[in-house]
C-alpha cells in the first residue's frame, strides 16, 4: 500500500480559503477561482476538487466517487467522510469520468431543497470568457463559461435540474487548481 | 448631558429603539426587540452629536481607548480556534452557506452553536462571520448603523481577538461587514458580503406560528396570508404600516425577511453587487441572497411600496439622502436628526471641513 499524501498543508486556514473560493464560484456562476493549499492531491483528483472535499465533506456527508482506490483513501483519512455505492445516497459526488446523470441524484424536498447534492466534476479544461452564455441569480448580465470534457447531453440534463426549482443538484467544477460553480438557478444556453 | 447618559445606559435593557419610534409604526419593530432575551441597549441613542458620541465611546469601554477607524490585523489570542468555531462547526455552516446562495431566499436549517455573547448580541450573524472570514479580510460591524455600539465593539473586538483580523468603520474599506439592523448607505460592491444578524427569519411567524405550516407555504409558494395582511393594513390605515422588517419576494420566489432594517433600505437589496448572508442563531437559520438577484418589496399595483425617511436633513452632515436617527440632545427636550450610519455621516462631515 502506498503512502498517503498530506491534505491541507494548513488545514483551518486552507480550508477557509477554499471555502471562500467555492462561496465565490456558487455566488457568482461561471466565474472561475483558483484553490491552493494541498502539496500533492491523490491521483487522478486535481487540486481544487481534492481541496473542495477537504473542506466541505466529514463524518456526516456520505460520498461517492469514481476516482478509485487511492483517492478513497485519502478522502477517508482526510475528510473521515463515509463512501457509498450509490450516488442517489451521497451528499457530495466527485465524478472524473462518465458523470452519474443529474435526476437520479438526491434533490431534496419541495419544502426542505436544501437536502440536495453537490456534484463535483473534474473536467479537461475551463475557460471564462467563451463558451456557454450562464444567466441567472449572481450574474450582473451574462457570463460566459467553456467547459471540455463534460457529456454532450449535459446542457439538456442542466436544463431539466433548473426547472425541478427549488428541487435539484448544484454543480461545482473542477479543472485542476481552477473551479466554477453552477447553482441550480443558472440558465445554460449554449453559444 | 452626562448625567442624563448614565442613567439612561443603567435603564433596564430592553428598551431600545427610543430614538427612532417618531419615524413611524414600530409595532414590527419593538416586538421583535423585545423577543431577544435581555434586549440590547443602544449606547448611541443618548449620546447627542456624533463628536460626544466619539469621546464617549471610549469612556463606556472601561477607559480603554477608542479603536483608530481602521486597525491592522493582530496576533490571535492563544488557546482559541482561528475564528473560535472548532472545524466541524464552520463545515456543517459552510454547507449550509452553500445551499443557501444555490436556493435564495430559502432558509436552512443549521446546528446554532452556544457562543460567548448571549442570543440577540447577534450569534447567527456572528457564527456565519466566523464560518467565512480569513486572515485576509478586513471587518466592519454596524449596529444601527453605528460603528461604536457596545454590540458592535464587542463583536469587532471578538473578531480581532480570535480571528486576528483587520477591522475598519470605513465601509468602502471592509470585505466584511456584520450588520445588525441597517444597510450602510455607500453602495456596495463586489468583493463584499454583507452578514446581517437576524433575530426571527420566518416572514410568516406572526401570522402563521406553526412551523409545519410555514414551511408548507413556503415549498407551495403560497403566501396569500401575508397578501390579506397588507391588505388589510391599508384598508385600516390607508397605507402599508410596516416600517421596519418589511418583506420581501427574492428571485420572485421565496418569502424572506429582510431582518428589523428599516423599510427605506429595502431597494437597497435588490440587485445588490455585494453577497448578503443572513444568520439566525436563536432560529437556527441561515439565507441568502446572491449577487444581482432580485429582491422585492411586497406591494400592491395602487399601492406601490414606498420606502419611508424623516423628512430633514442631517444635523451634523446636511444629507438629504440617508436614513436619519432622531437624537436627544439635551435634558430640556431639544432633538435633531443624524445619520443613522455613522461611517456616512463622518466622512460626510470630514470632506465638507476639507472643502472649507
Ligand atoms: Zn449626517
Amino acid at each position: 500500500m502506498t503512502e498517503l499524501t498530506p491534505g491541507f498543508a494548513d488545514p483551518v486556514l486552507g480550508a477557509q480559503s477554499c471555502f471562500r473560493a467555492i462561496l465565490e464560484a456558487m455566488s457568482r456562476p461561471g466565474r472561475l477561482q483558483r484553490v491552493a493549499g494541498i502539496e500533492q492531491p491523490p491521483a487522478p483528483l486535481g487540486l481544487a476538487a481534492a481541496a473542495a472535499l477537504l473542506t466541505l465533506a466529514d463524518a456526516d456527508t456520505p460520498v461517492w466517487t469514481d476516482a478509485g482506490a487511492a483517492a478513497e483513501a485519502w478522502l477517508r483519512f482526510h475528510a473521515g467522510c463515509p463512501l457509498v455505492a450509490e450516488p442517489r445516497e451521497a451528499s457530495f459526488l466527485l465524478a472524473t469520468g462518465r458523470i452519474p446523470s443529474l435526476a437520479t441524484l438526491a434533490q431534496g424536498s419541495e419544502e426542505e431543497p436544501h437536502r440536495s447534492a453537490t456534484l463535483i466534476v473534474e473536467v479537461k479544461t475551463l475557460a471564462e470568457t467563451v463558451g456557454w452564455k450562464l444567466t441567472g441569480p449572481g450574474i450582473e448580465t451574462e457570463h460566459r463559461l467553456q467547459v471540455a470534457g463534460l457529456p454532450a447531453d449535459f446542457p439538456r440534463q442542466w436544463a431539466a435540474n433548473r426547472a425541478g426549482f427549488p428541487r435539484g443538484v448544484d454543480v461545482v467544477l473542477t479543472a485542476g487548481p481552477w473551479l466554477a460553480a453552477l447553482p441550480r438557478t443558472t440558465r445554460i444556453e449554449e453559444a | 448631558m452626562s448625567t442624563m447618559r448614565s442613567a439612561e445606559g443603567g435603564a433596564p435593557l430592553g428598551g431600545e429603539h427610543r430614538s427612532r419610534e417618531s419615524h413611524g409604526p414600530t409595532a414590527t419593530r419593538s416586538a421583535e426587540g423585545g423577543a431577544a432575551p435581555g434586549g440590547e441597549h443602544r449606547s448611541r441613542e443618548s449620546h447627542g452629536p456624533t463628536a460626544m458620541r466619539s469621546a464617549e465611546g471610549g469612556a463606556a469601554l472601561g477607559g480603554e481607548q477608542r479603536s483608530r477607524a481602521s486597525d491592522g490585523p493582530t496576533t490571535i489570542e492563544a488557546g482559541y480556534n482561528f475564528g473560535y468555531l472548532d472545524e466541524n462547526t464552520k463545515r456543517m455552516i459552510r454547507r449550509a452557506l452553500l445551499k443557501a446562495v444555490a436556493i435564495p431566499g430559502h432558509q436552512v436549517p443549521f446546528g446554532s452553536r452556544e457562543m460567548p455573547l448571549p442570543y440577540g448580541w447577534g450569534t447567527g450573524g456572528i457564527q456565519v462571520t466566523a464560518s467565512v472570514i480569513g486572515p485576509q479580510d478586513r471587518l466592519k460591524v454596524i449596529d444601527q448603523g453605528a460603528d461604536d455600539t457596545t454590540n458592535a465593539v464587542s463583536i469587532r473586538r471578538f473578531f480581532a481577538k480570535v480571528a486576528g483580523v483587520a477591522t475598519t468603520e470605513h465601509t468602502a474599506e471592509a470585505t466584511i461587514i456584520q450588520t445588525r439592523h441597517r444597510i450602510p448607505e455607500v453602495k456596495l460592491r463586489e468583493g463584499q458580503i454583507l452578514v446581517y444578524q437576524v433575530p426571527m427569519p420566518e416572514p410568516l411567524f406572526r401570522l402563521e406560528p406553526r412551523v409545519s405550516e410555514t414551511k408548507r407555504m413556503h415549498a407551495l409558494a403560497d403566501y396569500g396570508l401575508m397578501h390579506v395582511k397588507l391588505y388589510e393594513d391599508i384598508a385600516r390605515h390607508g397605507h402599508i404600516a410596516i416600517s421596519y422588517n418589511y418583506p420581501v419576494m427574492v428571485g420572485g420566489r421565496y418569502l424572506m425577511s429582510p431582518s428589523p432594517i428599516p423599510a427605506f433600505d429595502n431597494p437597497k437589496m435588490h440587485r445588490m453587487p455585494a453577497l448578503q448572508l443572513f444568520g439566525a442563531g436563536r432560529e437556527k437559520r441561515i439565507y441568502a441572497v446572491p449577487p444581482y438577484t432580485s429582491v422585492h418589496s411586497l406591494d400592491f399595483e395602487d399601492h406601490p411600496f414606498q420606502p419611508i425617511r424623516a423628512n430633514a436633513a442631517c444635523a451634523l452632515c446636511g444629507a438629504r439622502d440617508s436614513y436619519l436617527d432622531e437624537v436627544v440632545t439635551d435634558d430640556q427636550g431639544g432633538r435633531m436628526f443624524v445619520c443613522s450610519d455613522t461611517d456616512y455621516c463622518n466622512t460626510r462631515q470630514g470632506s465638507r471641513e476639507a472643502a472649507e
